[in-house]
Formats: C-alpha cells, sequence, structure tokens
C-alpha cells in the first residue's frame, strides 16, 4: 500500500502500469508476420488499452496489459491476427 | 484500403497509459487516447465523474500522463473555466490546451449548465463529450443521450415497453446554437477524422465542443472485438452522422463522412443486445429507420 | 485610510487587498455587492483578477476549485441558498485540500424563502473541512479575510476558509473601517505559492483520484491533522495581524468572564447586543460576562475551556436550529464539557432566526431563566426558543 499525498493528489503519470491487465484475458491475440504490412497500424489505432506497440519491425502487443479483448484481430484489413486460447 | 499511418514514430508520447481498468473493448478508452495524442503533452484536463474518471484514476495509480482533474460529476466545464483563468491570471496561457472531457452522463443532462455557461463565456476551452449513450459507470441507466428503442436498466424494454421512447438531445446542435467557433462529431471508427477535428478544436481560440460516439460493450451487450465495427455501422447507416460546423449557421455543415449508400439501420440494431427486442417487431425497426431517413435528409443526404 | 463601508463592501475590500488571481462570483442577497464592488475594481484597473461571472454559485466554486488547483489565490463570495447550492463541492474543495476563501452574508435557509440574517447557512455546513470565521463588526469581517487566506495557505493547514457576516446588519449596514495599505498587506500576506503547482503541464499530476476503502480513511485523517494544525496557526496569524496592524483577534473574545457566574456565548453581530445587556446587568449587580466565538472551526475547545472554568452556567445563544435536537453551538459547546469533571451548566436559547431582531430584553430573559437554572442546579428545558409568538401559531 502506498503513503497518501496531500488532498489524494497523484504525482505520478502513467503509474496506473503497475497494474498487469494481461491477468484479464482469456484469448490473446497473435500476430501472423507473414500476413501484417507493418504498415496501417489499425492495431495500434483501435487498442482500448494502448497494449499494442509502434516498433521499426511493426506493431508488437504488450502482453503485460492485453485484455484479450479482440478488437485488433476483428479489424486487422489482412487477418494477420488470430485470438488463440490463452494457455494457465 | 489501407490507410497510411499519420501518427508519429514517437512511442513516448502515448498520453493515455495501459493498466486502466476499463472494460475490454472499452470505447471510450480508444477515444481518449486518441484524443489526448493529438492534443499533445502540453494540456490539461478537467474530467467529470464516470467511467473514464473511475478506471483510470484510482489512488494510488493513474493512466493520465498529462495534467489531470477530477472534482466532480456535472462540472467539468466550470473546472476549466477555473483553470482557463488562473493560467490567464498567470501570464502562462500561451501553448496550453485546456479541455474539458465529460461522458454523456455528465454533460447532456446534469453538466448542461456548466457547460452551457462555459460557451456562452467564450473561454478558450474545448469541451468533448464521449458519448456511450447511458449512465454507464452507475450500470447503464437512461440518459437523455439514450436513443429511441435501447433497454436500459431504467428504461427497461417490457412487455409495456420499448425501451427507451425518446430519440437523442441534439447536444452538439444545442453547443452549436451558442454561436460558438466550431462545433464537430466524431467517432472512433474514423480516429483520422476524429483526430482532425481535435486538432482543429487545439488550433481555434474560443469554446469548441466535440461530441464524440463511443460504443460499450458491457452497455449495449455485444461481443468486445466490436467495438470499432458498431462505431462504423453507426456512421455507415446514418444513425450518427459525422459533422463539423464554425459558428452557428447550419448552413455552413460540413459533413465529413457521408456514405454512398446507407445500410438499412437494422444492420446496426441486430449486433446489439441492447435492441435484441425489436428484433422482432419490425414496425419498430421500420420506424427507427424513418427517423434516421428525416434526420439524414436534414442534412443533406 | 478610513472608510464608511458595508460589510460587503468591507469582505471586498479584504479580498481586493488580498491580491486574488481569480475571483468567480454569482449574486444572491445578501453578498451581491461583493461580485459587483469586485466588477468595480476591475472595470477600473484597480484589481488585477480574473473576474468570472459564472451561471451558478455550484460553478463559482467549482471555478474556484479549478483555478486553485492550477495554482493561483482564489475566492468567490456567496450566502443561505447559494451556499447550500455549493454542498457537495464545499467537501471536495476540503478533501482536495485547496485554501479557498469565501465571505458568507449569513442568511436564513428556505423554507419558507428569508432573506435576513441567521447562522444557518455556514452552521449547515460544519462538517465540510472549512474552516470558519465569524465577524461582528465591518472591520472584522475586512481583517478575517485578509487573516482567513493566510491561514488556509499555510503549508500545514490547506484547507478552505469560510467567514460569515450577518445579512444586512453587516452586509448592508454601514460603518467605519480602517483599511490596511496595500504594502501592509502584501507584507503580511505575500504572493501565494504552492508545494505543488497541481495542474502543470510540466509536471504533470493527476488531482482528484478515486480513494477505496484502502485509502480514503487515511486521507481523511490527514484532513483533520491539518484542522488540528489550524488551532496553532489562527493564534500564530492573529498575533501577527496584530503586531503589523494594531488589532487584535482571539478565537473566543471574552468580556467580563473571569469572575461571571453566567456566561453568554454567543457569535456574529448579536454579540454586540449581548455585550451591552452584559453592561446594564453588571450595574446591576449580576455577574455576567460574554464568551463572543470569532472562530467557529476548529472549534475552540482549549479557550472555551479556560473561560468557562469557574462559570455556574453557560447560556449557549444559537441563531440556527437543528430540528429535533437544538441549537448547533450548543451541542458543540456541551460536547467539550461531557467527560469533565467539574462543568457548567449549559443552557441553550434559539433566537433572531429569519432576521428577527435579537434585543437587550431577550438577553435579560435568557439570563433570568440562565440564574434559575443556577439556582435550581436543574436545566428542565434543553432549548428554548426566545421571542416565538406563539400566539399566532
Amino acid at each position: 500500500m502506498a503513503k497518501i499525498t496531500t488532498g489524494a493528489i497523484n504525482p505520478e503519470p502513467g503509474s496506473s502500469k503497475k497494474y498487469k491487465t494481461g491477468s484479464w484475458r482469456n484469448m490473446k491475440p497473435v500476430i501472423d508476420f507473414n500476413k501484417c504490412t507493418k504498415k496501417c497500424l489499425f492495431c495500434y489505432e483501435y487498442c482500448p488499452d494502448s497494449a499494442v506497440e509502434k516498433t521499426k519491425d511493426g506493431p508488437k502487443i504488450n502482453y503485460d496489459y492485453c485484455k484479450g479483448c479482440g478488437i485488433c484481430a476483428y479489424e486487422c484489413p489482412k487477418e494477420a491476427i488470430t485470438m488463440e486460447q490463452e494457455e494457465k | 484500403m489501407v490507410e497510411e499511418t499519420l501518427a508519429n514514430e514517437d512511442q513516448s508520447k502515448e498520453l493515455f497509459s495501459c493498466g486502466h481498468r476499463g472494460c475490454a473493448g472499452c470505447g471510450e478508452a480508444i477515444a481518449v487516447r486518441h484524443v489526448l495524442n493529438t492534443a499533445g503533452p502540453n494540456t490539461i484536463a478537467s474530467i467529470c465523474t464516470g467511467c473514464i474518471e473511475v478506471m483510470t484514476t484510482g489512488y494510488p495509480e493513474t493512466a493520465w500522463e498529462i495534467p489531470l482533474i477530477h472534482a466532480a460529476f456535472e462540472n467539468s466545464a466550470a473546472i476549466a473555466s477555473g483553470i482557463d483563468a488562473a493560467l490567464i491570471a498567470k501570464k502562462k496561457r500561451e501553448g496550453i490546451n485546456v479541455i474539458a472531457l465529460a461522458g454523456d452522463g455528465g454533460t447532456f443532462d446534469i453538466g448542461l449548465q456548466a457547460l452551457s455557461g462555459m460557451l456562452e463565456r467564450r473561454h478558450d476551452i474545448t469541451y468533448i463529450c464521449f458519448d456511450n449513450e447511458a449512465y454507464m459507470n452507475t450500470g447503464i441507466q437512461r440518459c437523455s443521450s439514450t436513443p429511441y428503442g435501447a433497454s436500459t436498466t431504467t428504461s427497461p424494454a417490457g412487455t409495456q415497453s420499448i425501451g427507451e421512447d425518446k430519440d437523442k438531445k441534439p447536444i452538439a446542435a444545442i453547443c452549436a446554437a451558442h454561436d460558438i467557433p466550431y462545433t464537430a462529431t466524431a467517432t472512433i471508427a474514423y480516429y483520422r477524422d476524429l483526430e482532425k477535428k481535435v486538432k482543429k478544436a487545439m488550433e481555434i481560440k474560443g469554446p469548441c465542443f466535440i461530441h464524440i460516439f463511443a460504443p460499450c460493450p458491457t452497455g449495449w451487450r455485444y461481443p468486445s472485438e466490436k467495438t470499432v465495427e458498431i462505431s462504423r455501422l453507426a456512421v455507415q447507416t446514418g444513425v450518427f452522422v459525422l459533422w463539423e460546423l464554425e459558428g452557428p449557421d447550419f448552413n455552413n455543415i460540413n459533413i465529413t463522412k457521408k456514405p454512398k449508400q446507407r445500410k438499412p439501420v437494422e444492420e446496426y440494431l441486430k449486433l446489439q443486445g441492447r435492441f435484441r427486442h425489436l428484433m422482432n417487431k419490425p414496425d419498430e425497426i421500420a420506424k427507427i429507420q424513418k427517423m434516421v431517413d428525416e434526420k439524414c435528409s436534414r442534412y443533406g443526404f | 485610510m478610513k472608510l464608511i463601508v458595508r460589510g460587503n463592501e468591507a469582505t471586498a475590500v479584504g479580498a481586493k487587498l488580498s491580491r486574488p488571481d481569480v475571483i468567480p462570483a454569482y449574486p444572491i442577497t445578501p453578498s451581491t455587492l461583493f461580485p459587483e464592488k469586485i466588477s468595480e475594481y476591475v472595470a477600473n484597473g484597480e484589481l488585477d483578477t480574473q473576474f468570472i461571472t459564472v451561471e451558478s454559485e455550484h460553478s463559482a466554486i467549482s471555478a474556484c476549485i479549478g483555478a486553485s488547483a492550477t495554482g493561483v489565490r482564489t475566492c468567490t463570495c456567496t450566502a443561505s441558498q447559494g451556499l447550500a447550492l455549493m454542498h457537495e463541492m464545499l467537501f471536495i474543495a476540503a478533501g482536495m485540500r485547496l485554501p479557498i476563501v469565501m465571505p458568507i452574508g449569513n442568511r436564513a435557509l428556505s423554507a419558507p424563502i428569508n432573506i435576513w440574517c441567521d447562522h444557518q447557512d455556514t452552521i449547515s455546513e460544519l462538517d465540510t473541512g472549512w474552516m470558519q470565521f465569524y465577524a461582528e463588526k465591518n472591520q472584522e469581517a475586512l481583517d478575517l479575510v485578509i487573516m482567513a487566506f493566510k491561514i488556509a495557505e499555510n503549508k500545514y493547514v490547506l484547507l478552505p476558509a469560510m467567514v460569515g457576516l450577518d445579512a444586512f446588519v453587516l452586509t448592508h449596514t454601514m460603518e467605519v473601517v480602517d483599511v490596511p495599505d496595500q504594502k501592509d498587506v502584501d507584507d503580511f500576506l505575500p504572493p501565494y505559492t504552492t508545494s505543488a503547482s497541481y495542474l502543470d503541464p510540466t509536471k504533470p499530476a493527476t488531482v482528484g483520484s478515486f480513494g477505496t476503502p484502502e485509502y480514503y480513511m487515511e486521507f481523511k485523517y490527514a484532513e483533520e491533522l491539518a484542522m488540528n494544525a489550524a488551532e496553532k496557526v489562527i493564534d500564530e496569524v492573529f498575533a501577527e495581524f496584530k503586531q503589523k496592524f494594531g488589532r487584535e483577534y482571539k478565537k473566543i473574545n471574552t468580556y467580563k468572564t473571569e469572575d461571571a457566574d453566567i456566561i453568554l456565548v454567543t457569535m456574529g453581530s448579536m454579540s454586540g447586543t449581548a455585550r451591552a445587556t452584559v453592561r446594564q446587568l453588571r450595574k446591576d449587580g449580576k455577574k455576567v460576562g460574554l464568551a463572543k466565538l470569532t472562530v467557529l472551526r476548529p472549534f475552540p475547545e482549549k479557550e472555551l475551556l479556560e473561560c468557562a472554568q469557574h462559570a455556574k452556567v453557560l447560556a449557549v445563544v444559537d441563531r440556527n436550529i437543528s430540528f429535533g435536537f437544538g441549537g448547533r453551538v450548543f451541542s458543540e459547546v456541551a460536547g467539550k464539557f461531557i467527560n469533565r469533571a467539574t462543568k457548567p451548566l449549559i443552557t441553550n436559547y434559539v433566537v433572531g432566526l429569519g432576521g428577527r431582531d435579537v434585543t437587550i430584553n431577550d438577553y435579560k430573559e435568557i439570563v433570568a431563566d440562565s440564574e434559575n437554572v443556577m439556582n435550581t442546579g436543574k436545566v428542565e428545558t434543553q432549548t428554548k426558543w426566545i421571542n416565538v409568538k406563539k400566539e399566532n401559531l
């Protein structure tokens, strides 16, 4: 548990990263880079959780935070993302 | 058609952090991301009580990388007015965007007074309303943003009820009627259009209003992967029209996404559990189609 | 410099001297002259402030919160229904530890609607976390506004403050006030700086978090500690004010209490009438005294126990009513004595609601009743209403 601040001010922007929402998901998106164009980045644009990172080599899913909502897989114009059962 | 991305390559500019407690597939979260990334780090936001506030500011975590204040439910616009004045007093107003964010809950009904006051006083504030068409955070109660025929927990469909029996309050038109420099509607499926409108509002000195349509998988009852699809269908069927307007004269309206051939409204309704009770009522669907047709003809398509 | 001003204007002068950067305000009787004067000062270039004519009192306090959270000095002014409309935001301002100052033209609450004075409006906000000061005269109103800023902005306090002044009796009555020099006030009250200029893009922070059961109580406890710290800070600021401007303020102003058997406990302008009554009754040989509360939050427990230590009866005069219980100040005074080995009898009188005049005869009736209690040693009726025309009921 954290110490409290005056007036419940939170001076640590982006501290929500401490909570790994990746534990929420049942299905996880997997990118097939044979199909991915690495250019459109719809998966990045449409992710509600900022869990897709743009890298030089195309999109990279951050599984620490991905909730498995499936939007990226649904929206991918090349059907390059499939939702696979999460192995626990 | 694949759009070439205009997004900048600097990953560190992601101003809405991961790790927030939003539902999987949250449409509002997608919208907030695009708004913040467009507004940039020189932005101060005031938000009101609602889904976004609750899911992003649980002490000691915050998903916001920009300065943010949350105080109460109905006064995002009034708080932002104070921020605007304080920055002017400190002679630090130049180059800082002041934005007031709120859900439809905090805008259409309880927030309307503060919003109207802010617009009337001509503060240099962009007010952005994230509309998921009900008081979602408290459990899907109807709001004046709830469309005709939707089932919510305070306007449930039943043997004696069609669900919500009134159509949406035309919030963007109400704001435009305040004679403000810029009013626009946007939605997440067309994020480039959304970003352009946010950028324009940031650049205009004076009060601006942007109404963002943001589907909610929990409240509208559809599988989470369809959030963007439903947002797209809303535009393709004419249920939600994307426009922008400078000043109050609707003769100058610019429709930014005009479907060549509008899809039948049923394609939009049938995907959502909140309209399921209408599926065996072709009369009601025809009624909704007629309402959409009339609205679109007023917009010229 | 001496001026003849209404109490409202006195608070506007006090505010002007304190150099707030942002003043959002909404008019309401009897406080309306405050925003009117401020707008005049701004229009004539006498005050460099952002004056916002908000569309309701709720938005006034909201804009104060937004401004204060952006790191500037701010104030507003209201009364009665306006204060009641602000209610939810008062807790929020205090919880967010924002040093907002607000003169309140103490006015009765509807229904029935009434614009004249009693203390119901501010008394109804005792639990909000705001400090509360009460003025007996226009001079006090002016001075207390300036001091309120200094106390509120102290880094161990950081709580907002209300300054109550009675509707019409003070707000609309002209009295001579001594207006301090701007230079001296600047010296006494330097520009507002906060250790966390919260809303600042160069140091992003989230102001106003969502506090779960794991954390909420600690936030509230910290707020209570701040109220406790205010007790000492108030004494220090009062002392500094006396040194600089020559006028002495105390949390409880006592008059002839040292040997008093019966002490009247009052607040606000009716204290003047009480003092006059004490003088008259002393001539008749009655040992009465007056304890006037200038500070109600934080509750001046130490000072109360000290001034009442030899009294036989405390006659608490409430210009408010907590329906189903009695007067609020009475309940607080009584509460502070309850565990003490020796305590005076404590009587309670409700007076002056909705602007009904509180007269010397009323006080004589109160003292006579308290004398009776003193002689019998019994309080038969806890709370008595004075000057109610029961024949009209």
